[in-house]
């Protein structure tokens, strides 16, 4: 009896192919939605993950003043080197403590210039950023004692200003200050807050003190954890030591912050999963609306078809054979839609993760889930009308014309 | 049923005292009035009366489509009106045959799989279908047209297919509502003809409602309604 309310249904299907058609497209458009949303958004997420452990997820960054609202921090006392020195000494488990001050500035080469920023460093920036160069050296330490003048270039700002001409050992002004380029940074490409990681300029962070800020102040230090060990309780001793350094009393709050990049980086990942979430909710709704134009299409059909249906009866079929009939073709069509669905699906997903330059990460079992899905969707928009017929009075069903 | 079956047992089709009641109140419409019916298997009977008679609704109600307000219809010594909606249904199925005025084929499907329609829902298998349907359109004379729809068929080819339909489960009771009210006079008779082969030769008994006395004329037996009511019941050859 099923197999023949199928052979039935795929007849009455191809009877009215455009109908048909037409009547599907909104699970095709739900279904396709509901992928393409939750792909990309698995695509997005593994991409936060892999750049944010690119940066070292055993990263701590100790900043001074507190954050207030998005992206504005308080006036704070800035650390300086004796601060570095204290977190190295007294933390044990520290892999790494490396100081940077960074200010906006305009670098200029030839009749080319460039708004960047400049960051005072020492060569411990290097491995506590997990980046290498591409090109030259690092500083040497008698550069970083007497504060020369020579920067490494990120891969944006030699673009910028030297485009295919080769940038070592060429002379660039920054301020007043005429700077010879001793390195290129390798790229690291945009980062997940999409800020780009390689527009910046790197020099001594005694030159950057003295000829450029011209202050002893550093701004940022940052600290790798050893590896297998609690960045978490890094964390609270370097916040423990600083309290105590800056003469905090126990009833203030912090004037400064350890930022720890595993958790920016669950957090960015949990963020991406509640966007996605959020999308494919809406996509969702689609599939609803989708499911309500195959119910009227079947209510319509069942009009049409009233005739039939009293035929049916007449000739013996009982309720629940013509209940199955009209149900079987629902659901025939909407798992129809929610295959065409897929297919869109997958190949629009591809696309776009191409286009976005993100990781094409196949999930199964959101595939099976929008097929299920849509399957459930014309049983339960089905039903309604299926119902309708099977319940027709023959001899009324019989006089329709 | 044969011809001879002994006389203790219940006939075929008993109606007693059947009223049927269309609205309520006021509005009331009494189509049937205490119809009092038994016709035995085999026999060819014609329902006659002018319209608004009373005889579809009794035929719908012989024909388990439809249930009586008040009185008892026994069909083979069943009470039908205690039946529930499926039950008639499978009577329906399995012991009687339609055939309607406006033929009520399914559009756009094969001649062929129009007669199969009973024969799928009784749950015959496919190749016995396909052998069964074949034999009954060759009996209604159109053997050669049976992938043809309903659209490429003539009125008469189109009773002829119903025909089919009707009789392929071999029913024991055919019902015929005015089968020839949309033919011409040639094809009527053609249509006729195939009737009274049908009950002749397989004991298929029938019952056909009419307003035509040609038609009514093949009948073995001719009860004329009025009014909701049986006003004559004549054997042929007998006279009012």
């Amino acid at each position: 009896m099923l197999w023949n309310a199928l052979l039935l249904a795929l007849r009455e299907i191809r009877r009215n192919v455009l109908r048909s058609f037409l009547t599907i497209l909104g699970i095709v458009i739900g279904v396709a939605a509901v992928i393409v949303m939750v792909t990309l958004g698995g695509g997005a997420t593994a991409q936060v993950t892999e750049q944010i452990s690119s940066l070292g997820t055993n990263l701590l960054m100790v900043r001074p003043g507190q954050r207030m609202a998005f992206g504005q921090m308080s006036a704070a006392k800035q650390f300086d080197m004796a601060d570095v020195e204290a977190i190295e000494r007294h933390i044990s488990s520290v892999l790494a403590v490396a100081p940077a001050s960074s200010s906006p500035i305009t670098a200029v080469y030839g009749n080319r210039n460039w708004s960047t920023s400049v960051n005072g460093v020492d060569n411990r920036y290097f491995p506590v950023r997990n980046w290498s160069l591409a090109k030259g050296r690092e500083f040497t330490d008698s550069e970083l004692r007497a504060g020369s003048s020579v920067c490494i270039l990120g891969e944006t700002v030699r673009r910028e200003l030297f485009g295919s001409q080769d940038s070592l050992g060429a002379k660039l002004r920054l301020k007043k200050l005429s700077c010879e380029v001793i390195g290129v940074l390798e790229s690291k490409g945009q980062s997940t807050m999409g800020s780009d990681q390689d527009d910046l300029v790197l020099m001594p962070l005694r030159a950057f003190q003295r000829r450029i800020a011209g202050n002893r102040d550093i701004g940022l230090i940052q600290v790798s954890v050893r590896d297998g060990v609690s960045t978490e309780q890094v964390k609270q001793k370097i916040e423990e030591h600083l309290r105590i350094r800056r003469h905090i009393a126990a009833n203030e709050d912090d004037d400064f912050q350890v930022l720890d990049m595993k958790e920016i980086a669950q957090m960015l990942a949990g963020t991406t999963q509640v966007l996605t979430a959020l999308l494919s909710a809406v996509a969702a709704v689609s599939l609803l609306v989708g499911g309500i134009g195959i119910m009227n299409i079947m209510l319509v059909s069942v009009t049409e078809r009233t005739r039939e249906i009293g035929i049916r009866l007449a000739i013996g079929a009982l309720e629940r054979e013509v209940l199955l009939q009209f149900l079987v073709e629902a659901v025939v069509l909407s798992s129809f839609g929610g295959l065409i669905g897929i297919a869109l699906a997958l190949g629009a997903s591809v696309l776009l993760a191409d286009l976005m330059q993100i990781p094409f990460v196949f999930n199964p079992g959101i595939v099976v889930l929008a097929f299920m899905f849509s399957a459930a969707v014309g049983v339960i928009f089905g039903y309604f009308p299926a119902r309708k017929a099977a319940r027709l009075d023959p001899i009324e069903a019989l006089r329709h014309e | 049923m044969p011809d001879s079956a002994p006389p203790l047992k219940p006939a075929l089709i008993e109606l007693a005292a059947v009223t049927k009641v269309y609205g309520s109140g006021e509005a009331a419409m009494q189509a049937l009035r205490g119809i009092d019916l038994r016709i035995e298997a085999g026999d060819f009977v014609a329902v006659m009366g002018p319209s608004g008679s009373g005889k579809s609704t009794c035929l719908n109600i012989l024909g388990c489509l439809d249930t009586p307000s008040a009185g008892s219809y026994r069909f083979e010594g069943v009470e039908v009106g205690a039946l529930t909606r499926d039950q008639r249904a499978e009577l329906r199925r399995h012991y009687l045959g339609f055939v309607f005025q406006g033929f009520n084929l399914l559009n756009r499907t094969s001649a062929l799989e129009n007669v199969e329609l009973p024969l799928l829902y009784r749950g015959v298998p496919v190749a016995e279908r396909h052998r069964l349907a074949r034999r009954a359109l060759d009996a209604v004379g159109l053997s050669g047209w049976e992938g043809h729809t309903p659209g490429e068929l003539s009125g008469g080819q189109q009773q002829r297919v119903a025909i089919a339909r009707a009789i392929v489960t071999e029913p024991d009771v055919l019902f015929a509502d005015e089968p020839t009210g949309n033919l011409d006079t040639a094809r009527s008779k053609e249509i006729m003809e195939l009737l009274t082969v049908f009950n002749r030769e397989q004991g298929i008994t029938i019952v056909m409602v009419t307003h035509e006395a040609d038609m009514a004329a093949y009948a073995r037996r001719i009860v004329r309604f009025v009014d909701g009511q049986v006003d004559s019941d004549l054997r042929a050859g007998e006279s009012t």
